[in-house]
């Protein structure tokens, strides 16, 4: 523990760090390590002695005095200024008595009252403030915990170790959830500290644990139950349908006739045996409708037990007491009904409990991604450590064939990275020093080195595992109707079951009170209110995390049903259609003059410059394995170009206007320039030694897959629209050049969303592809807003539908997903209306009067079952399809 | 028709109303939220069979954080949606799972599980 107080000490003492004699009674600060204390002479010893010693429990917080001091560390200071605005921010703190913060060592030391705040409080402040501070949150797996007293003794065992800031402990999963600061401590020390408290810690902890494990878990944990449960039903069926129907079995036949006792004692018995199948292996059903009940809802549940209660009391009543039902062939006995709809509906659900495991497989293989273990440079030294303590502004080595563990921007070296996982793009992409890289992508060949600028909850794929969640939570508009259906089908079905009896008791044919039980009892078990509350959230979550695997993230189950509808979708010109960055397009050489040279001396002249227009031209002369000669006496003239000396020429380079301030004459070249200017390039002058030398000229180019893509569109019913700025002879060449159906041109940024509400008026359902920030208006606007992704940032706001590729291979994606998702959403509707709206006039006997159709209990079980595995089998069919039109698309890239 | 279809008639046809009135019929006013010392409209809702409270009754304007605790097996309940809001939230079998959000017009919202079948009203005022 710190205790920065004086003590009382008569012989002078030596600092452990500078070594220097000072008298305890005035030393700047000490330490207690075990049993022995050490006393500093300057901030800077302390501050050397607490970074050596930080795993070692001897920094963090202090309980000498009313006072407790914290250290931070923060990952992004803002120089000097941003430390002292950090510092007002936590001193405006009530409680906080002193902050002072060291944008050197990136450390904010604050005391604090812990009477008035607390350090949540404190670390909520400095992140509220836009700081990101170097915390860290792990799970660890405790075991031995018997009590909820342990849990208290946990936490607090953990919230005394310094570098922790909050801890909490969760009995029923075992695990404790810790906030900590990786600088003072890690995993190991966390460990140590649990287990000081008197409490083990599983040595493989499963870091990563999420909900969705748990779920899983819940899951196996539910399915094994209930196949249990199913065997324990099926295996007593067996004798009680036997004994059931003796008639049917030649030894039982004579020995069991009806009204003898042997026949009631037996049937007594069977009576027995179907008690702990009710009571067991159908325990949930009563539970269920019990706790339904209470909130005056009915379910599955109700249906279920209600039918398998009322077979077996009017079983129970036939063989206890026969003499009150007229004639002897009323007393019939229906524990079959009991056993077997119990057997049949637990391996239905069962069954089905397991394919709607494998729904949600897209977003468990998401998860399974990221990467456990990343190798930091520490001190000077590469460490490996767990993801999670990563903090911005790391850097992570990255060597061949390893995974990118969090998201940062190359620092030095180059590779080439599969980011197919992430994008859906199965081209590797170069990376060099300055390129965006996203965890959980591959690195190839090559090895760098990155700076960490996203981890834990803001990574890249941490954002696409929530928004595919959030998606598959959320419910298509189609859903709402259900809902309304399904409020009232249960009671329905009970009133329908009702009144099927009451009519079968009064007008059905002898033994009319056996009809009306069995119509009763077959009417609420044929009735399945699983198929149709199954039916869209199960296609969903398929198609939805189908998406997520090709690059395609679909925010709700809105945008999925509205983009099945889209009839027309504009596309913004820049960036969606072109690459957004201009290329070379043409080099033009006047006579005596070659194109080659004409372009090394340009690309040479602007080698240096930042310009776009310059990287076009310096990256065109590489594309022709030209080497750049050195320059001197460069100059930039604002406005008209650069001029520069190459190998003792004079190269000038820029518009009509430089060559004019120079008195050179154009020539010829003025007529090349006009055309350029007119396909929508942008050509610029090249002049050596005072002769105009040729043109050389770039511009926003059409990416290579746009063409088919938008031909896929058309395929697929689309009515295509381009939206640009550029005049309309540009416009119209690039529409053409690519298909489009229309062109929108000379449309000012601001104006965007109004032609797409324009269209919209045209009556048609409109979809907008365009980037999250410039065209987030329009995309708004747009039935269904399309955002091309940038880099790691996936969750763009205006979106409907995030690209995380940036193509428009996405856009055709995403049309073809939830063209696929929706035809299997009312497919399932469609199977599980039908089902019921067939299956219950059948069972309540609609039929008998005409071909004498009466079904009995034990299909009608059957078929409930059937019909929920059959929804989600069908919904998991969805996982094998593969979208055709984009498959299409990237043969024709190939 | 003889008394014995009367009365099986007259037992029919009480059970369907009763039926009807008891899970459609007119329920009691739900549960008003408190504002807890962290400032949010805040309520824990138990999930079993059901929600419990199951209309919850809050202030528009300010955010609410209701916690939910399942504690049953059964898969239907494993998630609970606030479609409205758009959020929704996986809830593991014992553990205790916050929902934040900020109702910003009155009027009343459903929120319920992933089938429909457990609901829940959420009265904004």
């Amino acid at each position: 523990m710190i205790e920065t107080n004086t003590q009382q000490s008569q012989a002078a003492v030596r600092d452990p760090v500078c070594g220097m004699e000072i008298n305890p009674a005035q030393a700047f600060a000490t330490r207690t390590v075990g049993e022995e204390t050490f006393y500093f002479c300057s901030e800077r010893c302390v501050k050397q002695f607490d970074r050596e010693h930080a795993g070692s429990a001897t920094t963090g917080t202090s309980d000498a005095g009313k006072l407790r001091r914290i250290e931070l560390s923060v990952a992004d200071f803002d120089g000097q200024q941003g430390a002292r605005r950090m510092e007002e921010q936590l001193r405006a703190l009530s409680g906080v008595q002193q902050a002072r913060a060291n944008p050197k060592t990136k450390l904010v030391r604050v005391e604090y009252d812990p009477s008035q705040t607390r350090v949540e409080s404190i670390v909520e402040r400095a992140r509220a403030a836009g700081y990101t501070l170097g915390i860290a949150t792990t799970q660890v797996d405790v075991q031995g915990m018997h009590c909820a007293s342990c849990v208290t003794t946990i936490e607090e065992a953990l919230q005394r170790t310094p570098g922790v800031l909050t801890a909490s402990v969760n009995l029923a999963t075992q695990q404790a959830h810790i906030e900590y600061m990786p600088g003072l401590i890690d995993r190991k020390g966390l460990a140590r500290a649990v287990e000081n408290a008197g409490y083990q810690v599983r040595a493989e902890s499963a870091t990563a644990e999420t909900t969705l494990d748990r779920a899983d878990q819940d899951r196996a944990q539910e399915y094994k139950t209930l196949v249990r449960k199913f065997w324990f039903a099926a295996l007593i069926s067996l004798p009680v349908i036997i004994f059931s129907y003796p008639q049917f079995f030649p030894g039982l036949r004579d020995w069991l006739i009806p009204g003898s006792d042997a026949r009631r004692i037996v049937w007594a018995l069977l009576g027995v045996i179907t008690i702990p199948v009710m009571v067991w292996a159908g325990s949930h059903f009563f539970t269920g409708m019990w706790q339904a009940l209470k909130h005056r809802q009915a379910n599955m549940h109700t249906l279920i037990a209600i039918g398998v209660s009322a077979a077996w009391l009017y079983s129970t009543v036939a063989v206890i007491a026969p003499q009150i039902f007229p004639s002897q062939e009323l007393a019939e006995v229906f524990y079959d009904v009991t056993a077997v709809v119990v057997a049949l509906v637990n391996l239905g659900l069962a069954l089905e409990l397991r394919a709607r495991g494998r729904t949600s497989e897209a977003i468990k293989k998401l998860i399974g991604l990221q990467a456990r273990t990343a190798r930091v440079v520490r001190d000077g030294s590469e460490v490996d450590i767990p993801f999670e303590e990563v903090l911005v502004g790391d850097t992570i080595v990255v060597r061949p064939g390893e995974k990118i563990p969090v998201d940062g921007a190359v620092l030095e070296g180059s590779s080439s990275v599969d980011e197919s996982m992430i994008t859906g793009e199965s081209i590797p992409v170069e990376k060099q020093a300055g390129d965006e890289v996203i965890g959980a992508t591959m690195n190839q060949a090559g090895s760098f080195r990155f700076r960490a600028t996203k981890v834990g909850k803001d990574t890249a794929l941490a954002q696409i595992i929530r928004l595919v969640q959030d998606a598959q939570g959320s419910k298509a508009p189609i859903q709402k109707v259900v809902d309304q259906v399904s409020h009232y089908f249960v009671p329905a079905v009970m009133i329908l079951a009702v009144a099927a009896a009451v009519i079968w008791f009064i007008f059905g044919p002898q033994p009319a009170i056996i009809y009306a039980l069995i119509v009763f009892v077959t009417t609420l078990i044929i009735a399945c209110p699983c198929a149709l509350g199954l039916a869209t959230p199960t296609s969903l979550t398929v198609g939805i995390g189908k998406g997520a695997e090709q690059g395609v993230l679909i925010r709700s189950g809105d945008s999925l049903q509205t983009t099945k509808r889209l009839q027309a979708i504009v596309l913004d010109k820049t960036g969606t259609i072109t690459k957004g960055k201009p290329e070379l397009t043409n080099v033009v050489a006047e006579t005596s003059f070659d194109e080659d040279e004409i372009l090394r001396l340009a690309a040479a002249v602007e080698r240096n410059s930042e310009h776009p227009l310059a990287s076009a031209i310096v990256e065109g002369a590489k594309t022709r394995n030209l080497t750049l000669p050195e320059i001197t006496n460069f100059n930039a003239i604002p406005g008209h170009g650069v001029e520069a000396d190459v190998e003792e020429m004079h190269v000038l380079l820029g518009n009509a206007k430089l060559l004019e301030k120079y008195a050179i004459p154009v020539g010829r070249l003025v007529a090349e320039s006009q055309r350029l200017a007119d396909d929508g390039k942008t050509p610029m002058y090249i002049a050596v030694n005072g002769r105009a030398a040729g043109i050389v000229a770039a511009a926003d180019t059409v990416k290579e897959e746009s063409a088919v893509a938008i031909a896929a569109l058309k395929r697929l019913g689309l009515e295509v629209v381009m939206l640009t700025g550029d005049n309309r002879r540009t416009a119209n060449a690039i529409g053409r050049q690519v298909g489009v159906d229309r062109v929108l041109a000379e449309v000012l940024p601001q104006d965007k969303a109004h032609e797409v509400q324009k269209l919209q008026l045209e009556g048609k359902k409109v979809g907008m592809v365009g980037d999250g920030i410039n065209d987030a208006p329009a995309l708004t606007q747009a039935d269904v807003g399309f955002a091309i992704g940038t880099g790691t940032d996936v969750a763009i706001e205006a979106a409907d539908i995030t690209l995380i590729s940036g193509s428009l291979k996405g856009v055709v994606t995403a049309i073809e997903i939830s063209k696929a998702t929706m035809r299997n959403v009312y497919q399932n509707l469609f199977g599980a209306f039908i089902y019921n709206g067939l299956g219950i006039p059948i069972a309540m006997g609609l039929l008998y009067p005409f071909i004498g159709l009466l079904l009995s209990p034990l299909l009608a079980a059957a078929a409930m079952a059937a019909s929920s595995v059959t929804v989600v089998t069908n919904a998991n069919r969805l996982r094998g399809w593969q979208p055709k039109e984009t498959q299409q698309v990237k043969e024709a890239q190939q | 028709m003889s008394i014995t279809n009367i009365i099986a008639l007259l037992v029919g046809v009480t059970l369907i109303g009763g039926i009807a009135w008891f899970f459609w019929g007119p329920r009691k006013s739900g549960q008003r939220v408190a504002v807890t010392s962290s400032g949010y409209q805040e309520a824990m809702v138990l999930v079993k069979g059901g929600y419990t409270p199951d209309v919850i009754v809050v202030q528009h304007g300010k955010p609410v954080r209701l916690n939910f605790r399942r504690e049953e097996t059964a898969a239907c309940s494993e998630m609970v949606i606030f479609n409205d809001f758009g959020k929704s939230a996986q809830l593991p079998t014992g553990e205790t799972v916050p929902v934040e959000f900020l109702p910003e017009k009155a009027g009343e919202y459903e929120f319920s599980c992933q089938m429909g079948m457990f609901r829940g009203k959420l009265i904004v005022e």
